[in-house]
């Protein structure tokens, strides 16, 4: 790998930085306008929205210098290899969050429906034991009918996307070792494309939810758990699809070389990380 | 990992003017893990006041029966405040400013991995604190839902609540990414020669600690995203009539919450460890089942959090389950705690204030593993959930557990920190101050539970007078030894002393002992070897 | 002022848990009394040795230091030794955990209801059943504990739970806000009350008498302020208590289809505020800046009335539904008396109970 780079300190340590510190003070920004918005208050939306665009653009002129840094020569094996060991942990901790989800959505399902529907809770929901399948509007009647998204057809077709944008990233990548930058950018590309073509039918999905099937945010713990976990879904889709475009504009400024590309590696994990993800949703949330 | 060879050319402190910058700046814009480890001592030690505060207010409204002071309203703010504030602010982040300041030093790194996210990880948390102060100032005023924001109670709270939640999730993204810079450092930055087997024990407790820290936060981030949602976007996660459940939360939260209270302690047992050995003048007792303890304790802690919900009504064999779970944990600690005894056995021991506080935490903190493994005992929880019985249990591997082991590990390394000495007679003062009025403030909360006295009360039946009133003095007298702790000994260590040498202490090993004290700026920016 | 022990709750100073009225109870109590001995021994012999090294191997006295750092041997030792400890420990536990566990075969079915803040009773099955009424603290909340002499402070209700001795007692808990906790602790019950969720526990008491316990789930403000009274007594005096309750409640009851006039309906829907509303929304109906909300210049209490009867009826995020607690009567009277309370003059000023009863389908 790069170790051979002569300019690089045994370990490169970054000098003083104000960018954390006003990221931290951005994100104050943002959460006070957020705790402010949540409660209808009225300057909240602005003080939130003013946090977030400093935030970003905080993190462009950070993230402006560890690119500076690494096409500087600074980096070394070393630093390749804690930017892979932080990037599978970071993703690790990407799991665990999903995994609070999932387990949400199990224990709903498999243990306080059947609790809620009974014998012992007819003393409470005299009514509710008949509707007991997964996805009824609950117990206690205070939510609109609604019908539930099966996998046919867009989550199925969502499937297919991912899966093939999974592909075209390996190909992209592939062709990043070879050395063919054209065909590294092409492919690439055309993984970002799938992935903005799945956010389209994404949101398609959502507008028929919510007009064609009545199926909303508040369409009981089927609703809280459909949506949390496709939005969710949805945003680390957009995270990654971000992250892919930044990498497609370091390909075509050439920053990467066959041997040294750990930022397109990164990013492409990630990618990787999103679409087991959605084949687990595919199942659970779709299929079973 | 006795033989340490090292390459002393390379010491001398690599000043260069832009590196090493001055006033505000450098504390500001630190990339440098010392300075970041100090911004992190610091923050923690006025999280610690903060906390104590709280502490104070609640004692002095429980000082007799009655309200006093406050309304029950305010109480429970202080309660919840209280608790929330002494974890994610006080306890966390000090053992963080451990790992900042001797990780790198104990491995013969020349810093963290990621030096400026290390910043970016400090820097989250003084947002954090200003959300959840600022929490008291809102109408309706800070969450009083308890620390474990329990569902559906945390719905009927105000903004502060909401703000709370923000202030976790920053603080969960810290500790994150915190982590992640400590695991890279240890597994990726070690000095040559260095294998795991070899390495210091604190870097052991803190790498499974991290570990603990990135499989668990997020599940805590989701649970309260799930009572943001519930509260303002019409969610039903908890809320039975949409066909949620409010125990759903519970269970997600303490899938956190145990885990929660083992990163509150591993990186104790790691200080301990180099303590016990250093004064005892002798190796440390079974390094190797010391490891494979730790790693134990952290595995069974994912299998053991519904110990917590006893009394929610589960499956009898859910119960059972949870019951021999939670007891199997003190097997790995007991091992531990014989472990140190056997590293002293023989030994040639002396007690400086250091190794008084970690002797002081292996026999307080074992009485409140054996209040825990008492409680582990379904039926016995059943009569004592929810009473200060569990109050005293928590607060004695709490304080007299993380806070004595987070004293013990400023006395030992603080020569190193400031270049002086401090003060040994009142290092004593404070530990023997510590020590008793501890004991007189949580003791007597055993009584109190086994009699049946409920937690997070504000007013309580006049039988419980006497004991409440002996605890209050005692928490009082606590609180004026942490007063005594920064002004006699924190503030005039900084300010000067006796010069400390680089290894002030006989029986001390380890990489951080052959720098000069106080550290240079920059050390090991070339790895030593270590055979 | 003196405080003596409370009957059937803490005594002053008490050291232990409290002397146990069920077999379960008893239980508990010798697996506690089990559980400390055996971690005091372990802890003596422990620190015995500690401190034998303590003072035996220091320095100061020329104690020069071994150097062995591990032994096989002693290791697996402390690891076998403390693993059989605890399967000693946790074997009689199983036992009681299961007894526990079984609430079949009850004489006596008691669902007791959490409410912010007092405790709701309804007598479900065995004698008795359908009696229901709510239990509220009893002390006056004003008094100054330092000069009232009341060895039952914060401990005393209006309406206790009385039930037959030597009977099989199931509770069943709920609650219809938050969690509440409801506990005897003489008889070693525990039993969190969940919103939207049953769940039961047991007792057989064996000596008559008064026991006391307390809310001991955080559950709000007042949560230090809803004790749990349970009242043991003998068969006839229970057949005796049936059948007085019994009475009260057929005079007390309301025919939902009577027409009230404006003034009754105020004057009782203020007595069911005092009761029901004012912890959270207050006397003044100004309600908990932040947290609960106001009714004074309320939009919904000032609108359309359908409005204002289904929020009280299916209730809306922190405010509880109150179909299953409050009747046609007192829900139409306490919304007639907030229409006209305070600075309120609604248009539609009067709800009869026939609207709720209609509202409720
Ligand atoms: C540092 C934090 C810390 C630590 C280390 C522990 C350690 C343990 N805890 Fe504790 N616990 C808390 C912090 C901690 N706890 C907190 C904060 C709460 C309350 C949360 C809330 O509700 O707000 C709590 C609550 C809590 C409960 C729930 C109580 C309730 O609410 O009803 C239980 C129940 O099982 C429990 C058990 C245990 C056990 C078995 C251990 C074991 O790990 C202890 C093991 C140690 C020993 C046993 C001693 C040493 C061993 C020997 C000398 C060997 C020989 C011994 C034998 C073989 C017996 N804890
Ligand atoms: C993690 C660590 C931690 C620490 C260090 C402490 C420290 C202390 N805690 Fe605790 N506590 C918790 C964690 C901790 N706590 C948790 C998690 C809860 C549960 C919350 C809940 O139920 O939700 C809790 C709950 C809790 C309760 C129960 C409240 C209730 O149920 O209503 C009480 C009651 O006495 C208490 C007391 C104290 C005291 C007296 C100290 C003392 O040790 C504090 C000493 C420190 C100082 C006092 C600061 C230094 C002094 C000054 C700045 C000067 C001012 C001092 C004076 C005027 C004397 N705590
Ligand atoms: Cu009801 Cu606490
Ligand atoms: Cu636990």
């Amino acid at each position: 790998m790069a170790s051979q780079n002569a300019k690089a300190p045994y370990y490169f340590v970054p000098g003083p930085s104000k960018w954390p510190m006003l990221t931290g003070m951005s994100l104050l920004v943002t959460m006070a306008g957020a705790s402010a918005w949540v409660n209808s208050i009225s300057w909240g939306p602005y003080v939130t929205v003013a946090g977030i665009l400093a935030v970003l653009s905080i993190l462009y002129y950070w993230f402006g210098d560890a690119i500076a840094e690494s096409e500087g020569g600074l980096y070394n094996a070393r630093i390749d290899n804690s930017y892979r060991w932080s990037m599978s942990w970071f993703i690790f901790s990407e799991v665990m969050f999903f995994a609070a989800f999932f387990g949400a959505l199990f224990y709903a399902r498999s243990i306080s429906m059947p609790w809620l529907a009974d014998l012992d809770h007819k003393v409470l929901w005299p009514d509710f034991a008949a509707a007991a399948h997964w996805g009824n509007t609950g117990p206690a009647g205070t939510i609109e009918p609604f019908t539930t998204m099966g996998p046919f057809w867009i989550p199925t077709i969502n499937t297919a996307l991912l899966l093939t944008s999974g592909v075209t990233l390996t190909i992209s990548h592939h062709a990043l070792r070879a050395g063919h930058r054209a065909q590294t950018a092409i492919w690439l590309f055309a993984t970002i494309v799938l992935g903005a073509v799945f956010m389209g039918f994404q949101a398609y999905e959502y507008m028929h939810a919510y007009s064609d099937l009545n199926l909303k945010l508040t369409s009981g713990i089927f609703g809280s758990t459909f949506y949390m976990l496709t939005g969710f879904h949805g945003f680390h889709v957009t995270i990654g699809a971000i992250m892919l475009s930044v990498m497609l504009y370091r390909v075509l400024k050439g920053h990467f070389t066959p041997e040294n590309h750990f930022g397109f590696e990164g990013a492409a994990w990630y990618w990787h990380f999103v679409d087991v993800v959605w084949l687990g949703l595919y199942v659970v949330v779709y299929w079973l | 990992m006795s033989s340490i060879a090292h390459d002393h050319a390379h010491d001398h402190a690599h000043d260069h003017a832009h590196d090493h910058p001055h006033g505000w700046r450098r504390w500001l814009f630190a990339t440098n893990h010392k300075d970041i480890g100090t911004l992190y001592l610091w923050f923690s030690l006025a999280m610690l006041m903060f906390g104590g505060v709280l502490a104070m207010g609640i004692r002095a409204e429980l000082f007799q029966p009655g309200l006093q002071l406050m309304q029950p309203e305010f109480f429970n703010q202080l309660t919840t405040m209280h608790g929330l504030i002494m974890v994610f602010g006080a306890i966390m982040p000090a053992f963080v400013g451990f790992a900042n300041w001797m990780i790198p030093l104990q491995i013969g790194a020349s810093d963290m991995a990621f030096a400026r996210m290390n910043n970016f990880s400090f820097w989250l948390l003084p947002p954090a604190a200003i959300l959840l102060a600022g929490s008291f100032l809102v109408p309706g005023g800070a969450t009083a839902a308890g620390w474990t924001l329990y569902a559906p109670l945390s719905s009927q709270m105000g903004i502060g609540m909401d703000m709370g939640i923000f202030a976790m999730h920053i603080m969960g993204a810290s500790s994150i990414m915190g982590s992640i810079n400590i695991i890279v450092t240890i597994l990726n930055m070690r000095a040559p020669g260095m294998t795991l087997m070899k390495m210091p024990m604190f870097c052991w407790t803190w790498l499974i600690t991290a570990y603990l820290l990135i499989a668990v936060m997020p599940v805590l981030a989701g649970a309260i995203t799930m009572t943001l949602t519930d509260r303002h976007f019409g969610t039903s996660f908890f809320n039975a009539a949409g066909g949620g459940d409010p125990v759903m939360y519970q269970h997600i939260f303490w899938f956190f919450g145990h885990p929660e209270v083992y990163i509150m302690i591993l990186p104790a047992f790691g200080i301990v460890s180099h303590i016990v050995p250093a004064f005892a003048r002798k190796p440390l007792f079974g390094y190797a089942s010391m490891v494979y303890a730790t790693s134990s304790i952290a595995i069974l802690s994912f299998i053991v959090w519904a110990h917590h919900m006893f009394t929610t009504g589960m499956p009898v064999t859910a119960q059972l389950f949870f019951m021999y779970a939670t007891m199997l944990i003190s097997i790995p600690t007991g091992v531990k705690v014989f472990n140190w005894i056997a590293t002293m056995w023989r030994g040639s021991m002396t007690f400086e204030t250091p190794m008084l506080f970690a002797i002081g935490f292996i026999f307080v903190f074992t009485i409140g593993g054996f209040t825990g493994l008492i409680l582990a005992v379904t039926p016995i929880d059943i009569q004592l959930q929810d009473t200060y019985y569990v109050v005293a249990h928590f607060h004695y591997v709490l304080v007299a557990g993380s806070l004595f082991t987070m004293f013990a590990g400023y006395y030992y390394w603080s020569p190193k920190w400031t270049g002086y000495m401090y003060n040994e007679t009142r290092g004593k003062i404070h530990f023997w101050l510590s020590l008793i009025t501890f004991n007189i403030t949580f003791f007597p909360m055993h009584f109190l539970g086994l009699a049946g006295m409920p937690r997070r009360y504000a007013d309580y039946p006049s039988q419980f007078a006497d004991f409440n009133l002996l605890a209050s003095i005692g928490a009082f007298g606590f609180g004026l030894a942490q007063v005594y702790f920064l002004f006699a000994v924190v503030i005039p260590t900084i300010r000067g002393g006796k010069k400390a040498e680089a290894n002030p202490w006989e029986g001390a090993e380890g990489l951080e002992w052959t720098v000069p004290s106080p550290a240079p700026f920059h050390t090991f920016e070339v790895p030593p070897t270590v055979k | 002022v003196e405080v003596g022990d409370s009957v059937g709750g803490p005594a002053v100073r008490q050291l232990n848990l409290p002397v146990p009225v069920t077999k379960i109870a008893e239980q508990i109590s010798s697996l506690h009394n089990m559980m400390l001995v055996i971690c005091l021994v372990i802890f003596v012999a422990v620190f015995g040795v500690m401190f034998y090294s303590i003072f035996k191997h220091r320095k100061s006295l020329g104690h020069k230091p071994a150097t062995f750092h591990e032994s096989v041997g002693v290791e697996i030792a402390w690891t076998v030794v403390p693993f059989v400890i605890v399967i000693l420990m946790a074997w009689p536990a199983t036992k009681t955990v299961v007894a526990m566990k079984d609430t079949s075969n009850a004489d006596v079915t008691i669902k007791a209801t959490g409410m912010q803040w007092k405790w709701g009773y309804d007598y479900l099955k065995g004698e008795g059943a359908g009696i229901s009424f709510l239990s509220n603290l009893a002390t006056p909340r004003d008094q100054d504990p330092a000069t009232v002499k009341n060895d039952n402070y914060l401990i005393e209700v209006d309406n206790e739970v009385v039930v037959p001795v030597n009977k099989k007692i199931r509770i069943v808990t709920t609650a219809n806000d938050v969690i509440h906790g409801w506990t005897v602790p003489a008889f070693g019950v525990k039993q969190d009350a969940i919103p939207g969720f049953v769940r039961d526990t047991w007792f057989r008491a064996e000596k008559v008498g008064t026991y006391r316990g307390n809310c001991v789930e955080l559950c709000g403000k007042d949560h230090a302020y809803m004790p749990i009274v349970v009242k043991v007594v003998t068969d006839a005096e229970y057949t005796a208590w049936v059948d007085g309750k019994k009475k009260e409640m057929a005079a007390k009851a309301d025919d939902p289809s009577k027409v009230w006039t404006i003034d009754e309906l105020k004057q009782r829907g203020e007595k069911v505020y005092a009761a029901n509303c004012v912890a959270c929304h207050q006397a003044n109906g100004k309600g908990v800046p932040g947290a609960f909300a106001a009714l004074d210049g309320s939009k919904i209490v000032n609108g359309p009335k359908a409005e204002n009867i289904n929020i009280v009826l299916n209730g809306k995020s922190a405010m509880p539904a109150w179909k299953a607690s409050l009747s046609d009567t007192e829900i139409a009277a306490v919304i007639t008396y907030t229409r006209n309370s305070w600075s309120n003059k609604a248009q539609e000023n009067i709800v009869q109970p026939a609207e709720v009863l209609a509202a409720r389908k």
